[in-house]
């Protein structure tokens, strides 16, 4: 397992320039993001939901370091192997394909972690003024918390692609996840500043648990007792993600027919 | 087939009018068109995909409004406006040249070769590879955005607020387009870091989206000077609704756009040139 993690992290070490590249369009759209929450609560007066100026440009920032950590929408892997009948040659290995996949996408996440997200971070650091978690145990858990995320986008987008067993196209649903994951999950604005019944819906779903939670801890918004409950609630999704995906696997594994000798 | 090549010749040469000249292209076009309208389902699935894109884009607009009175010294219909005009602007941009993203694939699997040998300007073939009917959902959120602002907010009319608004969405238009193209001729550089040009694109789309007097200073000369997307939508929004600008923002800097749009595409077409310069070939 260990080996296919460190596989994953050196597959991906290999295309340096797109690493640059992605750190450099994680800065521009972190600066102008920064620049919208700081003007919105600039115009408040105060902080807004909780968020006081430097824990919102930490959020914004943390979330721009963590886009190429989490794997929110760049998976297409294991949708082109089903639809090319490929992943046949991952069930006759002797390990589950969820787990060969999760542990590639870990050694993904590790490398997007180091050679974009904290150099993204660090820019953020330099040019505004931002919040960090309070105590050493903040960290620990809210690095926990972004290990929990990466395994929680795993295997939400991994059902999706294993749709592919029934639907010739799974681009429109991808193109759903994407967007209602890209709104739930506080990239684009925190989920405390929605409205009333949009933030319900975000909480009932598993899109915060894919970034909202760890960057909620990493800002240092969250403290005591909440932290126990942001995790919690990550690994309860983690579970319960990996297990649907489990039980689609294995209708997909049913259904599967593949054509030649 | 071939008489679609025999036309092609017949076009070709003689050159008349421009008409005659342009015909290819819109053969080209037509043919593109028809192509992805033939898969239905998908067709409407992709547009309602789009439609999606640009209600979240509307959605993080609105949720900041749901907090804050003001941003940026625009209330929630100012800032609808802007939402409006930057959106048209890149949807149209998008749909005509938005797929010059794709070129690094193109350059990858050394089809660009097939480009060269046939007897178009390599660019506006290029442009007509596709048109990306599908992002017409994103145009249709934001003309209704349009409207809504327009109608709801105390607009004086006149005839000169109608021509600003035409020419406003004309030079939007030109400078997106610009934009992708720049990037475009860039990524006969890049190839694997095509990301680099996603942040003059859709960075410089993001950043049409906002009030400008959310950015500090430097940052506003960059997208009034440099990447000009303040030209898209927030200094005409300034003019239509008559707020009163300021020192990086004077009003009058509104009917600007145009020369923005050719400031903008004399770049992009440089861009292009180092570009297609610089590619060698996929050799064999």
């Amino acid at each position: 397992m260990l080996l296919l993690v460190r596989a994953g992290f050196r597959r991906h070490s290999t295309y340096r320039l797109a690493l640059l590249a992605g750190l450099t369009t994680n800065s521009v759209f972190g600066v102008i993001r920064a620049s919208i929450v700081l003007a919105a609560i600039g115009s408040a007066g105060s902080a807004i939901g909780g968020y006081s100026a430097p824990m919102a440009v930490a959020f914004v920032w943390w979330g721009q370091a963590l886009l190429g950590t989490v794997n929110l929408w760049g998976f297409q892997e294991v949708k082109e192997r089903v639809r090319s009948g490929d992943i046949a040659v991952d069930f006759l290995r002797p390990l589950d394909p969820q787990l060969v996949y999760l542990a590639g996408d870990i050694g993904r996440a590790g490398i997007n972690f180091v050679a974009r997200g904290l150099p993204a971070l660090l820019i953020g650091a330099v040019l505004f003024d931002l919040a960090w978690p309070p105590s050493p145990g903040a960290w620990l858990v809210g690095a926990a918390s972004v290990g929990l995320a990466v395994v929680v986008a795993f295997a939400g987008n991994f059902i999706v692609s294993l749709l592919s067993f029934w639907l010739i196209e799974v681009r429109g649903i991808q193109l759903v996840w994407m967007i209602l994951s890209g709104l739930f999950c506080g990239l684009y604005l925190p989920v405390p500043w929605f409205p009333g019944w949009l933030r319900t819906i975000a909480d009932w779903s598993p899109w915060p648990a894919m970034l909202q939670h760890p960057l909620d801890i990493l800002s240092g918004r969250l403290v005591g007792a909440d932290l126990g409950l942001v995790v919690a609630n990550q690994v309860v999704w983690a579970v319960l993600l990996l297990a649907l995906g489990q039980v689609v696997l294995r209708a997909g594994r049913r259904r599967l027919e593949v054509q030649g000798g | 087939m071939a008489d679609r090549l025999a036309s092609w010749r017949a076009a070709r040469p003689t050159a008349g009018g421009l008409a005659d000249r342009l015909r290819p292209y819109r053969v080209i076009l037509a043919a593109r068109a028809r192509a992805q309208l033939q898969y239905r389902a998908s067709f409407v699935t992709d547009i309602l995909g789009t439609v999606g894109v640009g209600l979240t884009e509307f959605a993080e607009v609105w949720i900041i409004f749901h907090n804050v009175e003001l941003l940026g010294g625009l209330d929630f219909t100012a800032a609808l406006l802007v939402f409006a005009l930057s959106n048209i602007g890149f949807s149209l941009a998008d749909m005509l040249v938005g797929h010059l993203d794709t070129l690094p694939t193109y350059i990858r699997m050394g089809q660009v070769d097939a480009f060269y040998v046939r007897p178009l300007p390599l660019l506006t073939q290029f442009m007509t590879s596709d048109i990306s009917l599908r992002r017409v959902g994103r145009f249709a959120v934001a003309v209704v955005a349009l409207v809504v602002a327009l109608t709801t907010a105390d607009v004086r009319w006149s005839a000169a607020k109608v021509v600003l608004i035409a020419v406003t969405i004309v030079s939007g238009t030109a400078i997106f387009s610009a934009l992708f193209t720049a990037a475009g001729g860039l990524q006969f550089f890049f190839v694997d870091g095509a990301e680099f040009t996603n942040s003059m694109t859709y960075g410089g789309s993001y950043a049409a989206q906002q009030s400008q007097r959310v950015f500090p200073d430097p940052l506003r000369v960059l997208w009034t000077f440099v990447i000009p997307t303040a030209f898209v939508a927030y200094l005409p929004t300034l003019a239509i609704l008559d707020l009163p600008g300021d020192r990086l923002a004077p009003v009058w800097l509104a009917w600007c756009s145009p020369v923005a749009a050719l400031a903008a595409w004399l770049a992009a077409a440089l861009c292009w040139r180092a570009g297609t310069r610089h590619y060698q070939g996929a050799g064999g």
